[in-house]
């Protein structure tokens, strides 16, 4: 019976009853079980999510879900936007790393058209990435320490993250919302001194994650905090579709960069660390060694770095320098075609495409379905954040009130993702 | 100057003496966290940011005064009072300077030690009062964890009253205990090895570690714990009341660490013999400053250090492995004392 048929749900959409959490014996007054409601406001959870415990005690019963308070409608403002301008909405969906959001979905268009960037704009495509990767796992790291406590090491870690964001301000004029990739290419050539930031964030890097490591795994109130809590089991990281370094932490070596390597990732030198134990720890763990081996890529990409054109030759597909509309008659049709409405790039009708990428939290897909017009009939995003966050509810009965804010934290959800 | 005023002299003296030192102390907490974090801190009120606490004081006097739907109205408005002067008592029997104390009570270790543990009432009945669960769990998690870190302190004293009054047997030929501050501080003066941290380190350890949960510092601050209970017991404060919390927390540390100092560093003993007169006073107040304000300093320094331990591990580690610690350190003493005596 399909779903709409159904009457049960029918009558559940339409009257939809409040969940009871406790039954009248188990209530608040017979002070055997108590239902906490952490969020949408709570520090704990980074952003806005809903968690409803069920505690006896300091110990939880039960969890409760529920997302959708930072619900953005991302997919549906992809059908009524053009793909270039579908690029500006990627950067708020994971907005601590957003240059991933755009490759990702760059790379995603570029496959549906059928066109391959240039050697210049897939390295520093690259290297962008890692950066932004190194950015979002170190905020990771720190929010993690925070929520057990050690503020300090948090600044630390923000600290770097700011000087990371440095670089992305060179380089695109944004910290944040970075909107780099065009289909195509990129939005701009990397300014000169972007080789020296680069090579001063590779100096000093090392020290900072070396004396996190100090200041935290070898910190036994840390470690105990972390060990055992939220374990994720190979099989279940594979059942419930999880990824990136949720995944590989559960001992699950994958890597879409390996996999199903793009914009030149497979000549690079670099490996996919994995851990056994699959819990909060190993997350932290993972994390801190993955950072290691983007510093890794970023040193090769560093020396790949040739000049070159930073966009595809095709002027259908990029808009002609500005100096040439003004003087071309050629350049200036190329660019009335390109913005206005009814013209700009158009996939062929009836082509779909799916392209995952490595984003800092997992597997990054974007599956888009033209149908000919200058807008995509459909444009599906698969997160990371909630196929990771999926199996929460499972991870928590039985622990305490304190772990929960442990493994929120080391699962890194990211409400943007979350609720597209 | 009559004869009476004397005596109201030195209490309106430390007393105005840790009421000024707390604002301080949150402008150095301010100011070395931020050291510690790679940031410069508070420094744009008055020179280098010292008139801080002023602007803060005055932030939080006029700050809106808000009391929650559903609150017990007695116990609320009683908690941060009760929070406030538990730790503002036990100071009385501390001896700040060689003959200045406020009361030299025959029993003043015990004193001190069963007044600051009032402190947790109003932490408790802020928690309970304030109809919030995550304000109820603060306050429970305080109660429990009082309980249990009270038991390590008292233990650990036993230690440092065991060495004292052997000691005192020893040199003084007298029978009766020792259990006043000023007679404990008096027995560890003279040299710096006289004091008793040489006599109890384990016991020094234990006291230490129990005074930073007593005091609901990080690594223990459980009760506020602001990852997770948001506030603890003092989410639904605001004003003056809450500062009176904050008050209470940092005249908490003040006394705790003075307590540390009298018991195991020495008190007022500067290490070395001191001048008679006024000028000695003086050396011995400076040497019972200096030492209070290094124990603060590390009470700062491992708040932004470490992270916090979970509500059963602060048990364990309370009832496994610190009473086990104190109980083993008595009987060490004791078998030493029997050994000597």
């Amino acid at each position: 019976m399909s779903r709409l048929k159904d009457p049960e749900i029918r009558q559940l959409e339409q009257n939809p009853e409040p969940r009871v959490f406790l039954t009248e014996e188990e209530d608040e007054l017979g002070g055997k079980r108590m239902v906490l409601n952490m969020g949408p406001q709570h520090p704990a959870t980074h952003g806005t999510l809903r968690v409803v415990l069920v505690t006896e005690g300091e110990r939880v019963v039960e969890a409760d879900c529920e997302i959708g308070y930072l619900h953005t409608g991302f997919e549906k403002l992809g059908e009524y936007m053009t793909y270039t301008q579908f690029i500006t909405v990627t950067d708020r969906m994971n907005y601590l790393s957003a240059i991933n959001n755009n490759v990702g979905y760059a790379l995603a268009c570029e496959e549906l058209l059928g066109i391959e960037v240039p050697e210049r704009a897939q390295v520093l495509r690259v290297l962008l990435c890692e950066i932004s990767r190194i950015a979002d796992h170190i905020l990771c790291c720190g929010l993690q320490a925070m929520d057990l406590g050690a503020f300090s090491a948090m600044l630390w870690c923000f600290e770097e993250r700011e000087k990371i964001y440095d670089i992305m301000e060179l380089v695109c004029g944004a910290r944040l919302t970075t909107s780099y990739t065009r289909i195509g290419g990129l939005f701009r050539d990397v300014p000169e001194e972007f080789d020296g930031k680069v090579n001063q964030l590779l100096k000093g890097m090392p020290g900072v994650l070396d004396e996190l490591e100090t200041m935290l795994i070898g910190n036994r109130i840390f470690e105990d905090r972390l060990h055992g809590i939220g374990v994720i089991k190979k099989e279940e990281a594979l059942n419930w579709g999880m990824s990136g370094p949720i995944a590989r932490a559960s001992g699950l070596a994958y890597d879409v960069r390996k996999s199903r390597p793009y914009s030149g990732y497979e000549n690079y030198d670099f490996d996919v660390p994995t851990q056994t134990a699959g819990d909060s720890w190993a997350r932290f763990v993972q994390r801190m060694a993955e950072m290691r081996e983007s510093l890794k890529i970023i040193q090769q990409a560093l020396a790949k770095l040739k000049p070159g054109p930073i966009n595809v030759e095709n002027k259908k597909m990029n808009l002609p320098e500005k100096a040439d509309v003004y003087q071309n008659i050629e350049s200036l049709i190329h660019h009335f075609k390109q913005i206005m409405l009814g013209h700009g790039v158009q996939p062929v009708r009836g082509t779909e495409i799916y392209t995952p990428t490595e984003a800092p939290n997992g597997e990054l897909g974007f599956y888009i379905v033209s149908d000919g017009e200058m807008n995509p009939y459909r444009v599906r995003v698969r997160p990371p954040s909630i196929y990771n966050y999926a199996m929460f509810t499972q991870l928590t009965p039985g622990c305490m009130i304190s772990d929960i804010v442990a493994i929120l934290s080391s699962l890194n959800v990211i409400a943007g993702e979350l609720d597209r | 100057m009559p004869e009476f005023f004397l005596p109201l002299l030195t209490p309106i003296l430390v007393f105005g003496a840790i009421m000024s030192l707390v604002p301080m102390l949150v402008l150095g907490e301010r100011r070395i966290a931020a050291a510690i974090q790679d940031r410069v801190g508070p420094n744009r009120v008055g020179p280098n940011g010292l008139f801080q606490p002023l602007a803060d004081v005055v932030k939080l006097l006029f700050k809106e005064e808000i009391v929650p739907a559903g609150v017990d109205k007695w116990m609320y408005f009683l908690a941060p009072a009760l929070a406030f002067l538990p730790a503002a008592f036990a100071f009385t029997t501390i001896p700040v300077g060689r003959g200045v104390q406020i009361a030299d009570l025959n029993m003043g270790v015990l004193f001190a030690i069963t007044v600051t543990s009032l402190g947790v009432y109003g932490i408790s009945l802020g928690g309970w009062s304030s109809n919030n669960k995550f304000a109820l769990l603060g306050g429970l998690r305080s109660n429990a964890q009082v309980i249990s870190y009270e038991i390590c302190m008292g233990l650990a004293l036993i230690g440092v009253l065991m060495v004292s009054n052997f000691f005192y047997d020893v040199e003084a030929g007298q029978t009766a205990a020792v259990v006043s501050s000023g007679g404990i501080v008096e027995l560890q003066s003279g040299s710096i090895f006289n004091w008793n941290i040489f006599k109890q380190p384990l016991g020094f350890l234990i006291f230490y570690i129990a005074a930073f949960a007593e005091n609901n510092r990080l690594p223990f601050d459980l009760p506020e714990c602001e990852a997770e209970l948001v506030g603890g017991f003092h989410t639904e404060y605001s004003s003056m009341k809450f500062a009176m919390f904050f008050l209470g927390e940092y005249i908490a540390m003040v006394t705790m660490s003075a307590l540390t100092v009298t018991l195991y560093l020495g008190g007022w003993d500067p290490g070395f013999s001191l001048p008679e007169g006024f000028l000695g006073t003086l050396i011995s107040i400076g040497a019972f400053v200096v030492k209070v304000l290094i124990l603060l300093f590390i009470y700062i320094w491992v708040r932004w250090t470490l992270p916090r331990f979970r509500y059963d591990q602060l048990m364990g580690l309370g009832w496994k492995v610190l009473i086990p610690l104190a109980l083993f350190n008595i009987f060490i003493t004791a078998v030493v004392c029997l050994l000597m005596g």
